[in-house]
């Protein structure tokens, strides 16, 4: 089943409505999003491109339940979670959410298979992590500590723990920004892979233009507001990125 | 506040706001540092302020050196005495055993009278006159009165008081209110607790006492002061061969002065508990300064990296976190001695309820305050210096660079925490302690010393509470005890026990002895009882009264010990009143007797022994709760009776000091023992929750629910807590075999008891402590910045 194909069938996985995100208050009153409407499909790897304070991080954030619009609607699938709790929202990040971060943030007391499990124990229907762990090429590394690891290695930890409870969405900010270009590459690697074989929604935040080229869409911000959604005829492999 | 941040140099204000972040754990810090400052003020300022009190009491006021009681002897001896080597000072006097009868009071209240010289001071023992005079010469009628027995009767000069001396009635006229320093602990001959209301001293002219007890010319006390620097003993063996022709019993110091015993008792415990308990105090707020210091020098790695690349010398990096430290330091000295002050006057407040002081001013001299802040430095600074010379050696160029992450690879890989069973949360939290056990002993050690603490405080009352039951449920169960002006007839005791209300009666008699067993001597008091005595008898370890075979001796534990004697073994005894038979007699038993000692023989063979036929000094009575009244009035006129003491008033008057006085300074050291646990429990679930907020707030990102992560967080202090509350139970059962051996003295004998329910309860503060600290930091957990998380690098 294509994206397009998915699109047609079933809702979109994420719709926003009117997102706005306001810190601070008066004169110092910073505005992230400024209404902000979006529908992303189930199944895509979208890209997200934009400079620092663009609002991108924030957007990321809103879907991934981690923090709350001012104002506007946001769901996801069937769910609002613009009218969540928080419960409600650690629940949903629970069952529905992987998060792969810049600096991996993995448990310095886990081994790799470990730092998966944590992850699997508390989801519904995980796969193991020792396959997990190889669908990102570290069945070799399972009882190594982080420290253990190199920072690729670690961020492909990271993205195994974040696949392994078969998420319905997988939020990556900033995956290879601490990784050189070669390690960088695996990683997105791997971040394809997954997308293609669970078909998880996957978001990826980037600095790096280039990255663009991998995805099936790619969204532009820019002063807290979408700038340019444009899709990819072509999708080139992330072998052939380069920066 | 800002414009005073602006004044201060920018490391200072830096300085200002650290402190201020880390406000909680820097107070409980600064509280525990205060715990061991006070508790340090309150012994050793109260044991200053007691011991000055009472040495200038004793100088200004010619505290006696040496009491020698005699039968009766010549006025002329005095001079004799006056002429002995070494003796500075001597009055010879009367006392006498007296009772009160106070209008409107049932109980018989009784007391002893004490002659002065007539027209003019006595040259030792004097009084401290707070209202009125001293009687006049000539004028019989006229009593000074100990200040407490007239407070509690409101006795006013120009008041009347009964009494009853030697069987003769007096009407005394009150001219004086004083106080005297053979009297600051006022207390009744047998007795344990003072009770101003039942018993009081009067002083009479020379010439009043002496006709009143049928004394003219002659004395039955020589009272000596020493001079400076003089040895008592020689000056002891002097006056005994000079007075025993006169019927002395032998003459003793002020070791054996029961007033004085009192006090220096309470002084040594002072110093005991001084000594013990800051230096815990101060070893775990030393500890706690090095923690929350290496943590702070942990996340200010960049900040340092920074400071010295700009050019602050290694020295000034130091002096940074030794200030941090520093003005915790000040915090804790302004809490504790603020508190320590103000304690320590309620507690001088409270003495002078039981010790009768012209004055007890709680001031500790300028020397304790100096080494408040000695210690209380060395305790901050050796914790401090640790963690500001690692932040000092830190190179610029590593200092900015993060740390490189925690490697388990090593520690946290092995045994235990490999288990597959285990859930990852639980994994983590054991991995945690492998990886730093140094730091999980000390949180450990620091735990199980404030149970300790705690059990150790509160074992007092345990042993007090067993003192009690022994001595009033078990050895003395009599309501009243009737003693004789002189050893009477058996028939003397038959009339006591014949009186209305009397529905039990036991007789006894008690004699002065010596016992000598080796070099070892000792006096005593013996006392005959009957055989099967069920009123007043000594305990054996069995809770039963011990049957004295005939012929042998019962001794106490504390007196055996002194003599270095076992059951079995034979004794000199040396009876130093009447005929004064010096006797070989066999120890028969030894048991532990928790208040008082002596050595019990049965009534008829001690009679046999003295010579002096079927005599009595007394009598133990069990009285009828409703015809008590009855009782009481006509022992008051009963001839020949000296003295009448009330077990059941003693016995509430022993659980009321307990209450006040040392339920006040039990509950205290209980309240600080709190404080230990507090800001060891308090700053180990902080720094632990500041060390791995990175860890935390990731989990909650990947949807583990708050109460999942405070599991992690609570669990390492969950599991210490839960291992040091058997350590603790242990160390702090040390801790009281410790105070019952280091606070008896010869007036009691802590037991060394603990019921479950002390550690029950010990163990329940520190778990409830626990709680609360988990509690306050884990709203802290709740408002974790998640966002954060996903940007920041740790």
């Amino acid at each position: 089943m294509t994206p397009a194909e998915r699109q047609t069938s079933t809702a979109p996985c994420f719709r926003t409505r009117g997102l706005t995100k306001v810190y601070g208050s008066g004169e110092n009153a910073v505005h992230a999003l400024r209404g902000v409407d979006l529908d992303l499909p189930e199944g895509e790897l979208v890209v997200l491109l934009g400079p620092s304070g663009s609002g991108k991080s924030t957007l990321l954030n809103i879907l991934g339940g981690l923090d709350a619009a001012s104002d506007g609607e946001v769901w996801f699938r069937d769910h609002e979670l613009s009218a969540a709790n928080p419960a409600a929202l650690t629940l949903y990040r629970r069952r529905h959410v992987g998060f792969v971060f810049q600096f991996y943030n993995l448990m310095p007391s886990l081994t790799a298979r470990e730092n998966v499990q944590l992850v699997t124990e508390i989801a519904d229907n995980p796969m193991k992590a020792e396959e997990a762990l190889g669908m990102v090429g570290l069945e070799n590394r399972l009882d190594h500590f982080p420290a253990q690891l190199s920072g690729g290695e670690q961020q492909r930890v990271a993205i195994a723990r974040a696949i392994a409870k078969r998420p319905s969405v997988l939020l990556c900010d900033e995956p290879t920004g601490a990784l050189d270009s070669a390690t960088g590459i695996r990683v997105l690697q791997a971040l394809k892979q997954v997308n293609e074989t669970l078909g998880a929604t996957t978001l990826v935040i980037t600095h790096n233009a280039g990255v663009a080229a991998m995805a099936h869409r790619v969204i532009t911000f820019s002063d807290g507001r979408i700038g340019e959604v444009r899709t990819n005829e072509h999708r080139v492999d992330p072998s052939e990125l380069s920066w | 506040m800002t414009w005073l941040l602006r004044l201060l140099s920018p490391l200072d204000r830096k300085l200002a706001r650290d402190l201020w972040a880390m406000k909680g754990q820097a107070l409980a810090i600064a509280c525990v540092i205060a715990g061991g400052v006070s508790v340090f003020l309150i012994s050793a300022g109260m044991l200053d302020s007691l011991t000055e009190t009472r040495r200038a009491y004793y100088e200004r006021y010619r505290f006696a050196d040496i009491w020698a009681p005699v039968v009766r002897a010549p006025d002329a001896l005095a001079a004799d005495i006056r002429r002995i080597e070494g003796v500075q000072a001597a009055e010879t006097r009367i006392r006498a055993p007296l009772l009160f009868d106070i209008p409107g009071m049932s109980e018989p209240a009784s007391g002893e009278a004490i002659s002065l010289p007539d027209g003019r001071e006595p040259l030792v023992n004097q009084l401290y006159l707070m209202e009125g005079r001293l009687p006049r010469p000539g004028q019989r009628g006229e009593a000074v009165v100990i200040d407490s027995f007239a407070a509690a009767h409101g006795l006013e000069i120009g008041d009347t008081l009964s009494a009853t001396i030697r069987g003769g009635r007096s009407e005394l006229t009150v001219v004086g209110r004083a106080l005297s320093p053979e009297h600051v602990y006022t207390i009744a001959p047998g007795q344990i607790v003072p009770d101003p209301r039942l018993y009081g001293v009067i002083w009479m002219s020379r010439d009043a006492l002496g006709e009143a007890v049928d004394q003219d010319g002659a004395f039955n006390e020589a009272i000596v002061r020493l001079m400076p620097g003089q040895d008592a003993a020689p000056v002891i063996d002097r006056l005994d061969r000079l007075l025993d022709p006169y019927g002395a019993p032998g003459a003793y110091g002020r070791d054996d002065q029961i007033s004085d015993a009192f006090v220096s008792s309470e002084i040594e415990q002072l110093s005991t508990m001084g000594r013990i308990l800051p230096p815990i105090f101060l070893a775990v707020a030393a500890f706690l300064v090095n923690v929350v210091l290496s943590r702070l020098v942990a996340t200010e790695r960049a900040e340092i990296g920074l400071m010295k690349a700009f050019g602050y010398r290694d020295r000034d990096v130091m002096a940074h976190y030794l200030k941090f430290a520093g003005l915790i330091g000040v915090l804790g000295l302004a809490i504790g001695g603020g508190a320590g002050v103000w304690l320590g006057r309620l507690m001088a407040g409270l003495y002078t309820d039981y010790y009768h002081f012209p004055f007890l001013v709680f001031t500790a001299n300028p020397r304790v305050y100096l080494l408040a802040l000695a210690i209380t430095v060395a305790a901050v600074g050796g914790g401090a210096i640790l963690a500001a010379r690692r932040a000092a050696a830190l190179h610029p160029a590593v200092a900015m660079q993060p740390p490189p992450p925690p490697d388990y690879s090593r520690t946290a890989g092995m045994g235990l925490t490999r288990l597959t069973l285990l859930d990852q949360p639980s994994r983590m939290i054991l991995r945690r302690l492998v990886q730093w056990p140094g730091r999980a002993g000390f949180t450990l050690a620091g735990v199980a010393m404030s149970g300790a603490l705690l059990v150790g405080t509160l074992y007092f009352t345990d042993a007090m509470e067993a003192m009690v039951s022994s001595y009033f449920d078990q050895s003395n169960r009599q309501d009243v005890t009737v003693s004789f002006v002189e050893p009477r007839q058996r028939s003397a005791f038959h009339e006591v026990a014949r009186l209305p209300g009397v529905l039990a009666a036991e007789p006894f008699r008690s004699v002065a002895v010596r016992l000598y067993h080796g070099p070892a001597e000792e006096r005593a008091a013996m006392m005959g009882v009957t055989r099967g005595a069920a009123l007043s008898r000594m305990i054996g370890a069995d809770g039963r009264g011990v049957e004295t075979p005939p012929g042998g001796l019962v001794l106490s534990g504390d007196l055996a010990a002194t003599l270095g004697v076992e059951a079995g073994d034979r004794i000199r005894v040396e009876i130093t009143e009447g005929r004064r038979p010096v006797l070989e007699l066999p120890v028969a038993a030894v048991v532990t007797t928790l208040i008082g000692s002596g050595v019990q023989m049965e009534l008829g063979d001690l009679n046999a022994l003295l010579g002096e036929g079927e005599v009595v000094s007394g009598a133990h009575l069990v009285a009828d709760g409703d015809a008590v009244d009855r009782l009481y009035t006509a022992l008051k006129s009963a001839p020949g009776v000296a003295g009448v003491s009330l077990q059941s008033v003693a016995e509430r008057n022993f659980r009321a000091l307990m209450d006040e006085s040392m339920g006040v300074a039990i509950w205290l050291y209980t309240g600080f023992a709190g404080l230990i646990a507090i800001g060891v429990i308090y700053n180990s679930v902080r720094i632990s929750l500041s060390e791995s907020a990175h860890e935390f707030a990731t989990l909650r990102v990947l949807g583990f629910t708050r109460a999942e992560v405070s599991y992690i967080l609570l669990g390492e202090i969950g599991i210490l807590t839960l291992i040091a509350l058997p350590a603790g139970g242990l160390l702090g059962t040390g801790l009281a075999w410790y105070f019952a051996e280091a606070m008896s003295s010869d007036l009691f004998r802590l037991p060394f008891i603990i019921h479950p329910a002390t550690y029950g309860f010990a163990a329940a503060v520190i778990l409830v402590t626990t709680a609360l600290s988990g509690l306050i930091v884990r709203a802290r957990l709740d408002h974790l910045d998640l966002v954060a998380v996903l940007k920041a690098r740790e």
